[in-house]
């Protein structure tokens, strides 16, 4: 397992340009999830329109894995509603805990790697964790 | 000293990591073990294992002359008495039974433990647990931006309020090495006792307790080259002598009826149930170890690999070092512009290298700097200069990746 399939190239590209940054001004929806491990720290706003998410948007200094996933996950949970938002947090989950590996997961799929760093896995799954928690109601997350 | 030589006495680093030689640069978290310490346990469980002070039989008569033996070998090596060493589970250990049996019976509303801004999270939470439940205020002394406490500013907070001062000899984060002798005078000149942290110095300074004039004094055995799961809390007879069991069960007690209790002197009065026996014994193997090498060859050793490794790690572009006070030891923190901690800690170990990085249970260190975490190499006996060309060749590595 060398470095590279770890950190591919959408991931370092998404770690120096993170889309989706920044704060919404109105958002119905809002988490701060915790990675005790390292000291991370996400704050999630997400703006739903008629069950859908219409806007989402991240804040909070993390490493490269959990930068690339926030940036990531954002790009891909628009328009979801949430029951489709559970269903592709169920998919990640899987992919980045090796449990399986989705195929129809597109860029997400870059993850795949993760699974080869055990205690890298929670980097990845803070932003999910902390959507989560987003949508049903919690105040906060850990990836613990 | 030949370093050859020792390392050839650490089983542990005679190993490959993805395929490199381990370069092992992770001591202040724990160092690896010399094999008279696996040696030590591994005698125990196969020879001798009984428990101890109660048995007649031969067996129970080893493990109590080895167990009571190992008290000895460490009173020594910390220059203290051997009724003086309580063993206790490690230095977090011993804070909380200080915390508990000495500070809370005496701590009220109104009064204040100070504490400085550099501590681990063990020498911070078991007082705040304290003054919650008391009442008291948790003062904290504050640093320079090197690293190093204000001492002036420390002196202002001790006050007749003040009921103890719990300081760190030397700071896990920044290897900062605290002149404990001189802040002991400042606080016993107000009649304040001191606890000092010693989980991060035994290992990389000559420490004799009587010297330095505090009161208590806490180490971990597993940073000490012995095994994890036992350390050592010394403390005063006179305090000891004063102080109230804080667990109860076998092994404290002189006698029990279902009216009353007897207890046990210390330091057994604080050894409830069963000890780690074997963990004190391979913690005198370790402490016999060291003391055979000479701590003054290890510090001369250890100070010439941090300052080498300093110039080489700060010679590289984009790196501040957090942490830079005049006396330090053995710790070499760090962050690099622009790549997280943690990513380099990934990178690093694809080397061969093992460093901590995160916040090394000293968050609001962290805070102090505006930093989530840093890069933490930290050097042990056994560590040689030419394990820093690999360590800054991967730091270099790093940064090209994330660039």
């Amino acid at each position: 397992m060398s470095l590279s399939e770890l950190y591919q190239q959408l991931i370092l590209d998404h770690n120096r340009s993170p889309r989706n940054r920044g704060a919404l001004e109105a958002p119905t929806h809002s988490a701060v999830g915790h990675n005790p491990l390292c000291g991370d720290q996400l704050q999630l706003q997400l703006q739903l329109m008629d069950g859908r998410v219409a806007e989402v948007a991240f804040e909070g200094s993390g490493c490269a894995i959990s930068t690339a996933s926030a940036s990531l996950m954002t790009d891909a949970v628009k328009g979801l509603d949430k029951d489709e938002l559970d269903e592709l947090f169920a998919k990640f989950h899987a992919l980045a805990t090796g449990d399986e590996s989705p195929d129809d997961l597109g860029k997400l799929g870059a993850f795949g790697g993760i699974r080869d760093y055990p205690t890298r896995v929670k980097c990845a799954t803070l932003a999910w964790h902390t959507l989560r928690a987003a949508l049903h109601g919690e105040q906060g997350a850990t990836s613990e | 000293m030949n370093i050859a030589e020792l390392r050839a006495d650490f089983p542990a680093l005679q190993q490959e990591v993805h395929d490199r030689p381990l370069i092992y640069l992770d001591n202040a978290a724990t160092t690896h073990k010399p094999k008279v310490v696996l040696d030590a346990l591994d005698k125990f469980y196969r020879e001798d294992n009984s428990n101890v002070h109660r048995g007649v039989h031969t067996l129970s008569q080893r493990a109590t002359d080895s167990y009571e033996g190992a008290r000895a070998k460490i009173a020594q090596f910390l220059g203290a008495e051997a009724n003086e060493i309580v063993f206790v589970r490690g230095a977090t250990e011993g804070i909380n039974l200080v915390a508990n049996a000495f500070l809370r019976p005496q701590l009220h509303k109104g009064d204040e433990v100070l504490i400085t801004a550099m501590e681990h999270h063990a020498n911070i939470v078991p007082w705040q647990l304290a003054c919650e439940a008391t009442g008291a205020k948790l003062r904290v002394a504050p640093m320079s931006q090197a690293g190093e406490l204000l001492l002036d500013e420390l002196e202002t907070l001790l006050t007749p309020r003040t009921k103890l001062l719990a300081l760190t000899h030397v700071s896990n984060a920044l290897g900062t090495v605290n002149p404990i002798a001189q802040i002991t005078e400042m606080a016993h000149a107000r009649g304040i006792p001191v606890l000092v942290d010693g989980a991060q110095a035994v290992q990389h300074l000559s420490v004799n307790v009587c010297e330095l004039g505090v009161d208590f004094y806490a180490l971990s055995g597993h940073k000490l080259y012995g095994p994890t799961g036992i350390g050592v809390l010394w403390g005063r007879s006179a305090h000891l002598e004063g102080m109230a069991p804080w667990q109860g069960g076998g092994d404290m007690i002189r006698s029990v009826t279902f009216e009353k209790t007897e207890f046990a002197p210390p330091p057994l009065r604080f050894e409830a149930g069963t000890p780690n026996i074997a963990g004190a014994i391979g913690l005198g193997a370790a402490v016999e170890y060291l003391a055979g090498i000479g701590l003054d060859a290890i510090v001369a050793h250890e100070r010439e690999l941090l300052t080498a490794a300093t110039d080489a790690v700060a010679a590289i572009e984009g790196v501040r070092l957090i942490g830079t006070a005049d006396a330090k030891a053995s710790v070499l923190s760090f962050v690099i512009e622009g790549v997280h901690p943690h990513d380099i800690g990934t990178v690093l170990d694809r080397y061969g290298v093992a460093v901590r990085t995160g916040h090394h249970c000293a968050q609001p260190v962290m805070a102090f700097y505006g930093v989530p975490a840093t890069v933490r190499a930290s050097f042990g006996l056994y560590n040689y200069r030419a394990e820093i060309v690999p360590l800054c060749k991967a730091l270099r590595e790093a940064q090209e990746l994330f660039a």
